[in-house]
C-alpha cells in the first residue's frame, strides 16, 4: 500500500474525495485554507464563498438535496457561521454535512484562541477530532458515516498542529465512493424552523445525541474512543494532538484517547478511571473534557491553569503529569513578520501615520501596519469590524478627533463582512462623515493569495462574475467613491485622504494595486481568463460590468 | 566521499530530531519538505511540523522534522534537537536553545555565498551538509530534492547538494 506524506489538511481533502463529497465550500483562514485547495487539485468541486456563513448555508442546501458536503473555516469563522449552525442541528441533513473548524491554540495566525469544542456542546452537534494526518483521513470517513446515519451536521475539529503537520497516511484501497444521487424531498416540518416545528426538532436533536452518546461508548466506536491499557499507576484521558505529546511524555501509561469529543464517552471514562490509580486529563485549550468528567462525578486531575494558554507539547505534557508549575523557558523571539518590502500599502500607512489618524483596522496582511515603523492601527477585533468600530468612534468623539478617524479594510475582508458596515454608514452617517479606506490588492493575501468575488475568478482561477467594489459602494449610497493607486501616486493619495478627512461627506477610497506576491500569478490568470473568454464568447457578456451588459 | 557510520541520533534512541530555521522566503519549509520526503522514501515513519501563515511576510520560520521507527509528537521538544540547520545567521542565536547538548549546528556560513551555484539553493546545500550526518540513503535525499523542485532547477540544486555534502564531509562532526 502506498504511503503518502500529507498534512492534516491534505489528508482531509483526500478523504473527502474518497468519501464521495460532492461539494466543498468555505472561506480562507489559516490553518484551514489548504483543505479546499487540495480538494480542488484532486479533482473535487471546491469553491470559496464570500464568508463562512454563506459557505455553511450553501453546504446545508446541498446536504438537504442528499449530497455529501464539506464546509471549511478557521475557528473564528465558525462565529460568523454560528447562526445557521445552531439551527442546522435542528433541521439536520439528508446527505451528509461535515463542518471543519480549524482552531488555533497559541494564535500562530489568529486574533483569539477560542476552543470550538464548545460550539459542539452549545449547538448539540457530534464532534470528531483527529490527532494526526492518518486519523484526519480515517476519522473523516467516520464523520461522514455519523452525519449520514443520524442526519446531523458533524463538526470536524482540527488544530493548527494537526492541519499543518505532515505525517504518513495510508489511504483506503479502492475506497472511492461515488457521490450519492441528489434529489429533493419535501420535509416542511423538518426544515422550516417556525416555533411549532422547532420545538419537536429540538427534542429530536437531543434524542439523536443520546443515541450517539451510547454508540460512542460501545465497540462500534472503538477506533474513535480508544482504550490503550498500560501501566495502571497513571491513566491519561486525552484528545487530538495532545494524545501524541502525552504518549511521548509518558510511554507505557494507560490511555483513553477520545476521538468523538462530543458527546463524550462518559461511562468509558468512568470505567477507565476506576482501573487506574490516578487519572489525568491532558487537553489543549479549555478544560472541556475535564469539566465534563468532573460534572459526571469522575475523580480526575486536570492541567494547571497556566497550560490553558497556547499549545501543548511534550515538555508541557510532562509538566502536567508532574504538577510542575515552575516558570517555563521563554520561547525563542525571532524576527516578527512585516509588510513585504515592495508592498503597495507602505505609502498608505506612511500617510496615516504622518497625519496621526485614528485607525480602525481589520484582519489581513495590512494588519501588519500596526508594527513599527508605522504603528498606524488602533483597533483590530474581527473580520469587517473596522467599519462599525470607526463609525462608533466618529459618533461620540469630539469633532477634532472624530475627523481623524479612518476605517481601513482589505478587499477580501470587505466582501466577507464589510458590506453591511458600509450599509450602516449610509444609514446612520456620523455628523463629521466618515472615510473608509479599502485596500484592494486583488487577492486574499494573508492566507496565501486566494481568490474572492471581487477578483472575478473562482477558487481554481477561472473567470466568473466580478463584484465591483466601487460600484457596490456607489449603489449603497456613498457620496464620494474614488479609486487610486497609492503606490504609483503617493502624493495624490495623501492629498485625497486629507481632502476626504476635511469633508463631512461619506467617503470610500479604494486604494488599488496588486499584491506584490500575487501580481505575476494574477497576470497569468487574467491572460488565461482572456483566452477562455475568446473561446466562449457567450461567457463574455457575463464578465462585463453590469452597466455594459 | 565518506559516509558517517552513526550520527548523534544513535545516542538518543530511535527518533532523529532536526530543526530547520531561517526567515520567510528562504526556503526553510521547502527544505523540511525535502528532508521529510527523503525519510519517507527510506521507509521510515516521519512527521514534520511548522507554524506558517505569517512566514511569507519575512518573519522567523522554524520547521521540525522527526523520523525513525515510530514518531509520536510532531514537534521537536525544546533542547532535544539532534541537528539544527539555520539558513539565516540572524536566527542562529535565537534558535540555539532548541539544540540538545552535543547536538550539531549547521549554520549558513558553512557554505560561502560565492561557492553557491545560485543563492536561492542555500537550503539544498545545507541539506547536502546535513546528509553527511544522517543514516538516510543519499539517493533518497536527491530523489526528494528533485521531486520537490521543477525540472529546470534540478541541475543547480544537485550541484548545491553536492557542494554542501562535500563541506559536511570536511566538517568536524564531533562538535559544531
Amino acid at each position: 500500500m502506498e504511503r503518502k506524506l500529507l498534512s492534516g489538511d491534505e489528508a482531509v481533502a483526500l478523504a473527502a474525495m474518497h468519501a464521495g463529497i460532492a461539494l466543498g465550500t468555505g472561506y480562507p483562514g489559516t490553518p484551514s485554507t489548504e483543505i479546499l485547495e487540495a480538494f480542488s487539485e484532486l479533482g473535487g468541486r471546491a469553491q470559496w464563498a464570500p464568508n463562512e456563513k454563506v459557505a455553511l448555508e450553501v453546504g446545508l442546501g446541498a446536504a438537504f438535496a442528499n449530497a455529501r458536503t464539506l464546509v471549511t473555516m478557521k475557528h473564528v469563522g465558525l462565529n460568523v457561521a454560528a447562526d445557521p449552525l445552531f439551527t442546522a442541528a435542528y433541521t439536520g441533513v439528508a446527505g451528509a454535512l461535515i463542518v471543519v473548524t480549524a482552531d488555533d491554540p497559541g494564535m500562530a495566525s489568529s486574533q483569539n484562541e477560542q476552543d470550538n469544542r464548545r460550539y459542539a456542546v452549545a449547538a448539540g452537534l457530534p464532534c470528531v477530532e483527529p490527532a494526526d494526518s492518518q486519523e484526519a483521513y480515517d476519522f473523516f470517513f467516520r464523520a461522514v458515516e455519523i452525519s449520514g446515519r443520524w442526519h446531523l451536521p458533524v463538526l470536524f475539529r482540527m488544530t493548527t498542529r494537526v492541519c499543518h503537520s505532515k505525517s504518513v497516511v495510508i489511504a483506503r484501497d479502492g475506497a472511492i465512493a461515488a457521490p450519492p444521487a441528489t434529489h429533493f424531498e419535501h420535509d416542511i416540518s423538518g426544515r422550516v424552523m417556525i416555533p411549532a416545528n422547532a420545538r419537536p426538532a429540538h427534542r429530536r436533536l437531543r434524542a439523536k445525541l443520546a443515541e450517539i452518546a451510547a454508540w460512542g461508548e460501545g465497540p462500534e466506536a472503538a477506533d474513535l474512543n480508544r482504550v490503550e491499557p498500560g501501566d495502571r499507576s497513571v491513566g491519561i484521558v486525552t484528545a487530538g494532538v495532545s494524545y501524541l505529546h502525552a504518549a511521548e511524555a509518558a510511554p507505557g501509561a494507560s490511555f483513553l484517547k477520545i476521538g468523538l469529543v462530543n458527546p463524550l464517552p462518559i461511562e468509558l471514562a468512568r470505567a477507565f478511571a476506576a482501573g487506574v490509580e490516578r487519572t489525568v486529563v491532558i487537553e489543549e485549550g479549555d478544560p472541556v473534557i475535564a469539566d465534563a468528567l468532573r460534572a459526571a462525578g469522575i475523580a480526575i486531575e486536570s492541567k494547571i491553569e497556566m497550560f490553558r494558554f497556547g499549545e501543548l507539547d511534550v515538555a508541557r505534557a510532562r509538566r502536567i503529569l508532574a504538577g510542575d508549575t515552575t516558570p517555563e523557558p521563554a520561547p525563542a523571539r525571532g524576527k516578527p513578520p512585516e509588510l513585504c518590502p515592495a508592498c503597495p500599502y507602505h505609502t498608505v500607512y506612511a500617510a496615516l501615520q504622518k497625519h496621526d489618524c485614528i485607525v480602525a483596522g481589520d484582519i489581513g496582511c495590512y494588519t501588519l501596519g500596526v508594527l513599527p515603523p508605522y504603528r498606524a492601527m488602533d483597533t483590530c477585533v474581527a473580520m469587517g469590524a473596522s467599519i462599525g468600530v470607526g463609525l462608533g468612534l466618529r459618533h461620540v468623539l469630539p469633532e477634532a478627533e472624530a475627523r481623524r478617524v479612518v476605517s481601513v479594510i482589505g478587499d477580501s475582508t470587505f466582501v466577507h463582512s464589510g458590506i453591511s458596515g458600509l450599509v450602516e454608514m449610509a444609514y446612520n452617517p456620523p455628523s463629521t462623515g466618515h472615510v473608509v479606506l479599502i485596500l484592494d490588492n486583488g487577492t486574499t493575501a494573508m492566507t496565501g493569495q486566494q481568490e474572492h468575488p471581487a477578483t472575478g475568478r473562482t477558487l481554481d482561477h477561472l473567470p466568473t462574475g466580478k463584484l465591483s467594489i466601487e460600484g457596490l459602494a456607489t449603489a449603497i449610497g456613498i457620496g464620494s467613491v474614488t479609486v487610486i493607486d497609492p503606490y504609483a501616486d503617493p502624493e495624490g493619495f495623501e492629498r485625497l485622504l486629507l481632502d476626504r478627512l476635511a469633508s463631512s461627506e461619506l467617503s470610500v477610497i479604494v486604494a488599488r494595486r496588486p499584491c506584490i506576491l500575487a501580481a505575476a500569478d494574477i497576470r497569468k490568470w487574467e491572460q488565461q481568463a482572456a483566452a477562455l473568454r475568446a473561446q466562449a464568447p457567450a461567457q463574455a457578456a457575463f464578465d462585463l460590468p453590469l452597466e455594459e451588459r | 566521499m565518506t559516509t558517517p557510520t552513526a550520527g548523534p541520533a544513535a545516542t538518543t534512541g530511535a527518533v532523529t530530531n532536526v530543526v530547520l530555521a531561517g526567515l520567510g522566503g528562504q526556503g526553510v519549509i521547502k527544505a523540511s519538505d525535502i528532508l521529510a520526503d527523503a525519510a519517507l522514501r527510506a521507509g521510515l515513519d516521519v512527521k514534520k511540523s511548522e507554524i506558517h501563515g505569517m512566514s511569507q511576510r519575512g518573519g522567523s520560520v522554524t520547521s521540525d522534522v522527526r523520523f525513525g521507527a515510530k514518531v509520536l509528537s510532531p514537534m521537536v521538544p525544546r533542547g532535544e534537537a539532534d541537528y539544527l540547520v539555520v539558513l539565516a545567521s540572524s536566527e542562529v542565536e535565537v534558535t540555539r536553545p532548541l539544540l540538545r547538548p552535543g547536538g550539531v549546528l549547521l549554520s549558513p556560513d558553512l557554505v560561502p555565498d560565492a561557492d553557491l551555484p545560485n543563492k536561492r539553493s542555500l537550503n539544498v546545500a545545507l541539506l547536502g551538509a546535513l546528509s553527511q550526518y544522517l543514516d538516510l540513503p543519499v539517493e533518497a535525499m536527491l530523489d526528494a530534492v528533485k521531486a520537490a523542485l521543477p525540472e529546470r532547477l534540478h541541475a543547480v540544486n544537485e550541484r548545491a547538494f553536492e557542494l554542501g555534502r562535500s563541506i559536511g564531509a570536511r566538517a568536524d562532526r564531533s562538535r559544531p
